[in-house]
C-alpha cells in the first residue's frame, strides 16, 4: 500500500482522558483513554452495559463524565454543540416538521435566511436520495427513510463530527446493508470524524477502519483493532470472516462476564 | 406471472369495502337522528290523541317547538340571548385560555412552580364550579362580570392541567436532537417544547370549551335578564315548555358546530399526527 498519509490526518480530532461515569455509586465506565484522529471512522463495539453509548453521549454532551475529560479540537466537552451532530437510533425527528423542515432545523438555530436553509436542506436531502419526499412528515415515512433524514439532518448543520448511536439497530437486514453502502459513500464524501457505536461485529468490520471492542463489567477498552481492507469491503473474503471470528470471540468473554442474558 | 397477474385481479379492490363501510355508517347515523324524532313526535301525537297518559302540554311535538323557535327569532329575543350567551362564553374561554396556557406553560416548566401551585390547584379541582356560582355574584354583581368569571373560572383548570402536562412530558430525546443541532434553552422551548406540547394545549382548549358551555347556562339561571340560560329559566316561569325545549336545542345546535369547527382546526393545526389525518 502506497503511503499517501497526509500529516493533517494524524491530528487526534477526539480526545478522551482518563475518562470515568458511574451512575448512582456503580461505576458504569472505567478510565477509558482514546484518541480518535481527524476524519477517521470509529466503532465502539459490545454488549449491551459496556458503556459504549454513554462514552458517545459524553463525547455528545448529554451526559459529563464522573471523572477525567473529553475534548474535541482541544476544547473540553461541556454541552451539545452543533460542531458535534447525533444520529440517534430512534431517528429522533421532530414529528410535526415534514422531511426537508427536520433538516432545515440547523441551519434554522444559525438563523440563516429561509431560503438559504431551503437551498442546504434540499442539497442534503438529495445527498440521502429524499429529494422526492420532502414535504413528507416522519409518521409517512419508513424507518429506513427516516434514518436517511436524520443524517441529513445531521450533516446540513456542517458538523465536524458525526456520533451515530446504533443508527441501523431498528432496521431490517436489507435497508442495514442499503444504509451502511451510503454512510460510507457520504463519509468518503464528506470526511467528518466518525463515532459509530453498535454491536453488529459485521457492521463494524464493514464500515470502520478503527474498532474499539469494550470490556464490561466495568466499562472499558478491550481492544483496539485496525481494520486495513480496502473499501468496498467484502463480507465473505477471508480476511473478513477471519476478523469477524476474531471479534465474536472477544465479545463472546465480555457476555460470559454478563452470566445468563 | 400470469398467476400473479391473476392474482391481482381477484385480490379485492380495498376501497370499495370501505366505501360500503362508510355508507352503512352514513345510513346508521342518520337513522339514528330520524329515529329519535320519529319516537319524540310518536309519543306526542299517541299521547295527545290515544293514550292521553299526561298533560299534552308537557311535552310539546317536534313542529310546535320549531314554531315557537320561528315566533323567537321574529321577536328579535333568540338573537339576542344567542348573542348575550356567546360573547359571555367567548370572553369568559378566552380569558381560560389565555390565563390556563401562560401558568400551565410555566409551571410545566418550573418544578419548584409546580410544587408551589399544584396542591392548591388539586384541592380546589374537585370542587364542581357551580358550587362557587353565587359567591361569584356576590363578588362581581350580577352584570356581566360574573359571568365571565364564572365561566373562565370553570374553563381554566382542564386548560391548566393539559397544558402542564404536554410541556411536562416532551421526549427528552427531541431535545437532545435539538441542543446538538446548536439550539439554545431558548430555542428548544419555542420549537421542541412548544410544538410537542400543542396537541394537548388544543385538546385542553377543547375540552374548557365545551366546560364554558356547560356552566353559561347554569349561571344565566341565576342572575341573568338575557342569554339562553336565561330564555329558558324565563320560559319555566311563564310555563312555556316549547321555548324551554328550543333553549336546549339551540344550546346543543351552537355547542355541536362549535366543537366540530374545533375539531377541524385541530386537524389542521396536527396534520403530521397519523391519526389526525384520518
Amino acid at each position: 500500500m502506497p503511503a499517501v498519509e497526509a500529516p493533517v490526518a494524524a491530528r487526534p480530532k477526539i480526545r478522551i482522558d482518563g475518562v470515568s461515569k458511574s451512575y448512582d455509586g456503580k461505576l458504569a465506565l472505567s478510565r477509558v483513554d482514546l484518541q480518535l484522529m481527524e476524519s477517521s471512522f470509529t466503532c465502539l463495539l459490545g454488549p449491551s452495559g459496556c458503556g459504549k453509548s454513554t462514552l458517545l453521549n459524553m463525547i455528545a454532551g448529554f451526559v459529563p463524565p464522573t471523572a477525567g475529560r473529553v475534548l474535541v479540537d482541544d476544547d473540553a466537552v461541556v454541552e451539545a454543540g452543533a460542531d458535534r451532530g447525533v444520529v440517534f437510533q430512534e431517528y429522533a425527528l421532530f414529528p410535526w416538521r415534514t422531511a426537508l423542515a427536520n433538516v432545515e432545523f440547523g441551519p434554522l438555530m444559525r438563523r440563516k435566511a429561509a431560503e438559504e436553509r431551503r437551498t442546504i436542506a434540499r442539497h442534503y436531502l438529495e445527498l440521502v436520495g429524499l429529494q422526492a419526499h420532502e414535504d413528507k412528515y416522519p409518521s409517512e415515512l419508513s424507518g429506513g427513510m427516516k434514518q436517511r433524514v436524520a443524517i441529513a439532518r445531521a450533516l446540513a448543520n456542517g458538523p465536524s463530527v458525526l456520533l451515530m448511536d446504533e443508527p441501523f439497530g431498528a432496521l431490517d437486514a436489507q435497508t442495514r446493508e442499503v444504509l451502511q453502502e451510503e454512510l460510507l459513500r457520504i463519509w468518503q464524501h464528506e470526511r467528518k470524524t466518525v463515532v459509530f457505536v453498535t454491536h453488529s461485529i459485521s457492521e463494524a468490520i464493514f464500515l470502520a477502519d478503527r474498532i474499539v471492542v469494550m470490556a464490561t463489567q466495568p466499562g472499558s477498552i478491550k481492544e483496539l483493532i485496525d481494520v486495513r481492507l480496502a473499501h468496498p469491503r467484502d463480507r465473505s473474503e477471508p480476511e473478513f470472516v477471519a476478523l469477524e471470528r476474531h471479534i465474536k470471540q472477544l465479545v463472546r468473554e465480555e457476555v460470559q462476564k454478563l452470566g445468563v442474558m | 406471472m400470469t398467476t400473479g397477474i391473476a392474482d391481482a385481479w381477484t385480490t379485492p379492490n380495498p376501497v370499495a369495502p370501505s366505501r360500503r363501510e362508510w355508507r352503512t355508517a352514513a345510513l346508521l347515523r342518520t337513522a339514528s337522528i330520524v329515529l329519535f324524532f320519529g319516537v319524540w313526535y310518536a309519543a306526542t301525537i299517541l299521547n295527545a290523541y290515544v293514550f292521553k297518559v299526561f298533560n299534552p302540554i308537557l311535552l310539546p311535538a317536534p313542529h310546535t317547538v320549531l314554531l315557537a323557535g320561528v315566533q323567537l327569532v321574529r321577536s328579535g329575543e333568540l338573537q339576542r340571548d344567542i348573542l348575550a350567551s356567546m360573547s359571555r362564553v367567548i370572553q369568559g374561554f378566552l380569558l381560560a385560555a389565555v390565563v390556563g396556557v401562560a401558568v400551565g406553560t410555566a409551571v410545566g416548566r418550573s418544578r419548584r412552580l409546580e410544587q408551589l401551585v399544584e396542591p392548591t390547584i388539586e384541592l380546589l379541582r374537585p370542587i364542581p364550579p357551580l358550587a362557587f356560582l353565587p359567591m361569584m355574584v356576590l363578588w362581581f354583581g350580577i352584570g356581566e362580570m360574573s359571568k365571565i368569571a364564572f365561566i373562565a373560572y370553570a374553563a381554566f383548570f382542564p386548560i391548566f392541567t393539559t397544558t402542564v402536562e404536554g410541556i411536562k412530558y416532551v421526549d427528552p430525546l427531541l431535545i437532545r436532537a435539538a441542543s446538538s443541532l446548536g439550539a439554545s434553552e431558548r430555542d428548544i422551548f419555542r420549537y421542541v417544547v412548544l410544538p410537542a406540547a400543542l396537541p394537548n394545549i388544543i385538546t385542553g382548549l377543547r375540552i374548557g370549551f365545551g366546560l364554558s358551555f356547560f356552566v353559561i347556562v347554569a349561571a344565566e339561571f341565576i342572575a341573568a335578564d338575557s342569554g339562553l340560560g336565561f330564555l329558558i329559566d324565563d320560559a319555566r316561569t311563564f310555563f312555556l315548555v316549547s321555548n324551554m325545549l328550543l333553549g336546549a336545542a339551540v344550546i346543543g345546535a351552537i355547542g355541536f358546530t362549535f366543537n366540530a369547527l374545533l375539531r377541524r382546526l385541530e386537524a389542521r393545526l396536527l396534520r403530521w399526527r397519523k391519526d389526525a389525518r384520518g
